[in-house]
C-alpha cells in the first residue's frame, strides 16, 4: 500500500503524517497525527461524533478522503481551550450538555463552526448546526441552550 | 384533513434494583498520606454521574470536604465487586455500600486523631472543611492530613473502611407467590399534548409537563438531566424507535442511523419538569434512583394522548405513522374523544 505524505495544520501546530491510499480523515487523524478527539461513532456520516473544521467549515472526518488536506487547516476539540476552557465548553459544564460525552467533541466542533460565521445565531439556527450530531443521553436541550448562551453572551471564555 | 389535538396522562412506579438475585455493591475506601481519600468500586458512571454522586456521600459521611473524594471506578480486575449500573439501583445500592464504608474509615480517622489530641474519639466531630475538633472546643483541632499522615507514618493505623450493600434473596411462597423483590419506588406522572395528523400519520409531542418522585435529589442538576434526557428517549421510543417494525418478521429493520430514528434537535417538546423530594427511608440520605423511570411515563402519555386526538387506540410500540393510519382506516377516520 502506497504511503503519502501529508503536511497541514492541526489546529495551531503544524503536522506531517503519512496517509495509506484510501485512508478517511479521522483515521488519519486518530492513528496518524495521534489526535484521539475527533469520535469513531458509525464510520459513515450518519452520526457526527468525527465532526472536524477544515478551513473553518465543519465535515464528517470519516468521510472525508485524508489526503485531500494537504496544506489545510484542520480544527478538532483539542485545539479548543488549551490554555483556558473555550466559552462553548464553559457552557457545555454549566449546563450539562454533556453525559457519556461521545457526541461532545463532535457537538463542539459543529457549534464553534456556526459561532464563528454568525455570531448571534437564532435557536432555529443553532438547531440547524446541530441537526447532524446525534446524542443519546441529553435530549438535546442542554446542548443547545449551552450554545445560546455563548451567542446570546451570557458565558464568555 | 386536519391536525388533531390531544392530551394524555400516565402514572408509574418503578422499582429501584432488582433484589431477587440479592443485588449487592460493594465499595472500600481508604485514605492517602495527602489526608485524602480514595473510594474504590466497580460501579459503572455511564455519564449519569455516579462518580459525582459517589464523591457526594463518601464526602458528606466522612465529614471531608468533597474536593478530598476521588473515584476509582469501573475496573473489575481490580475494585470490589458490583452488579452494575441497570435498574436505576447505582445511587441506591452503591450509596448505601459508600455509607457503610466510609463510617468505618471515619472512625479509624476519628481513632488516630484522638490519639494526636489525647482526647476520646468520641468527643470529636468533622468541620466538613479539612478539621477535627473536640466538640465544643474549635480551638484543639488537627486537619484530617495530621490525622491522615500520623496514622501512616506514626502510629501504623490504616484508615480505610469496607462495605456492602445486600439486600437477602427474596423467597417466593410457593401457594401465594408473594415476595419482595424490591426494595423501594420512585413514582412519576406525566401529561403529554400531542398533534396527530390523519393524512400523514404523523405524531407529534408538543408539550410534556411532568411530576418524578426521587426520593431525595442528591445531585438536582443531575437529577434534571437524567430527566430531561430520559424522557426524550421516552418520546423517541413511544413514536419512533424500533429494531424489528414487524416483529417476528425481521422485514425492514433498521441496520443504520439513517434507517433507525429517533427525534432530532428540531423535534423537542418543551418539558417542564417537577421534581418532587420524599427522602427514602432505606435511601443513601434518602436518594433512589431516577434511572430508567424517566423514560417509562412517557410511552404510555403519549398512547393516550393519541387515543385522545384521534381515537386510535396503539397497543403495539412505536406509534408509528402507518400503525396510525392503519387505525384511523379500520374505524372510518378519526374520531376524538369528547373533551371533559
Amino acid at each position: 500500500m502506497a504511503m503519502k505524505p501529508v503536511t497541514f495544520t492541526l489546529n495551531t501546530e503544524a503536522k506531517a503524517a503519512f496517509t495509506e491510499d484510501g485512508q478517511n480523515l479521522l483515521d488519519f487523524l486518530r492513528r496518524g497525527a495521534g489526535d484521539l478527539s475527533p469520535k469513531y461513532g458509525c464510520g459513515q456520516g450518519t452520526c457526527g461524533a468525527c465532526t472536524v473544521l477544515v478551513d473553518g467549515e465543519p465535515h464528517l472526518s470519516c468521510l472525508v478522503l485524508a489526503e485531500t488536506v494537504q496544506g489545510r487547516r484542520v480544527e478538532t476539540t483539542a485545539g479548543l481551550g488549551q490554555a483556558r476552557p473555550h466559552a462553548l465548553q464553559e457552557a457545555f459544564m454549566e449546563r450539562f450538555a454533556a453525559q457519556c460525552g461521545y457526541c461532545t467533541p463532535g457537538m463542539l466542533m459543529s457549534a464553534k463552526a456556526l459561532l464563528d460565521r454568525n455570531p448571534r445565531p437564532s435557536r432555529e439556527e443553532v438547531i440547524e448546526a446541530i441537526a447532524g450530531n446525534l446524542c443519546r443521553c441529553t435530549g438535546y436541550e442542554p446542548i443547545i441552550a449551552a450554545i445560546l448562551d455563548v451567542a446570546e453572551g451570557r458565558i464568555r471564555a | 384533513m386536519a391536525l388533531h389535538r390531544g392530551r394524555g396522562f400516565a402514572a408509574i412506579n418503578y422499582p429501584i434494583g432488582m433484589n431477587l438475585g440479592g443485588d449487592p455493591s460493594q465499595a472500600l475506601i481508604h485514605s492517602n498520606p495527602d489526608g485524602k481519600f480514595t473510594v474504590a468500586l466497580s460501579a459503572i458512571d455511564l455519564g449519569q454521574g455516579m462518580k459525582s454522586v459517589t464523591r457526594q456521600i463518601a464526602a458528606e459521611t466522612l465529614g471531608v470536604p468533597v474536593e478530598d473524594v476521588y473515584v476509582d471506578t469501573a475496573d473489575s480486575d481490580t475494585g470490589p465487586h458490583d452488579m452494575g449500573s441497570f435498574a436505576s439501583r447505582g445511587t441506591h445500592r452503591m450509596g448505601n455500600a459508600v455509607i457503610m464504608a466510609a463510617r468505618e474509615a471515619r472512625a479509624v480517622m476519628l481513632e488516630a486523631a484522638a490519639e494526636e489530641l489525647e482526647v476520646d474519639a468520641s468527643d470529636l466531630v468533622t468541620d466538613g472543611r479539612g478539621n477535627i475538633h473536640v466538640r465544643g472546643a474549635p480551638g484543639r483541632s488537627i486537619t484530617t492530613l495530621a490525622a491522615a499522615q500520623a496514622a501512616q507514618f506514626k502510629q501504623g493505623r490504616t484508615i480505610a473502611g469496607r462495605g456492602i450493600f445486600l439486600i437477602p434473596l427474596s423467597d417466593v411462597d410457593p401457594d401465594t407467590g408473594e415476595m419482595t423483590p424490591v426494595s423501594t419506588f420512585a413514582h412519576a406522572a406525566m401529561l403529554v399534548e400531542v398533534e396527530v395528523d390523519d393524512e400523514t400519520g404523523e405524531v407529534t409531542v408538543t408539550d410534556m409537563k411532568s411530576a418524578y418522585e426521587v426520593g431525595r435529589a442528591l445531585n438536582p442538576r443531575l437529577v434534571e438531566q437524567q430527566l430531561r434526557g430520559g424522557a426524550w428517549m421516552g418520546m423517541s421510543h413511544a413514536a419512533w424507535e424500533t429494531t424489528e417494525p414487524y416483529y417476528p418478521q425481521r422485514d425492514h429493520g433498521p441496520v443504520d442511523f439513517n434507517t433507525y430514528l429517533m427525534p432530532g434537535p428540531g423535534d423537542l417538546a418543551p418539558h417542564h419538569i417537577s421534581i418532587l423530594e420524599r427522602p427514602a427511608e432505606d435511601g443513601p440520605y434518602g436518594g433512589k434512583g431516577p434511572g430508567e423511570m424517566c423514560a417509562n411515563p412517557v410511552l404510555p402519555a403519549v398512547v393516550n394522548a393519541i387515543y385522545d386526538a384521534v381515537g386510535v387506540r396503539i397497543d403495539e410500540l412505536p406509534a408509528t405513522p402507518e400503525k396510525i393510519l392503519r387505525g384511523l382506516k379500520a374505524q372510518g377516520g378519526a374520531k376524538p374523544k369528547k373533551r371533559l
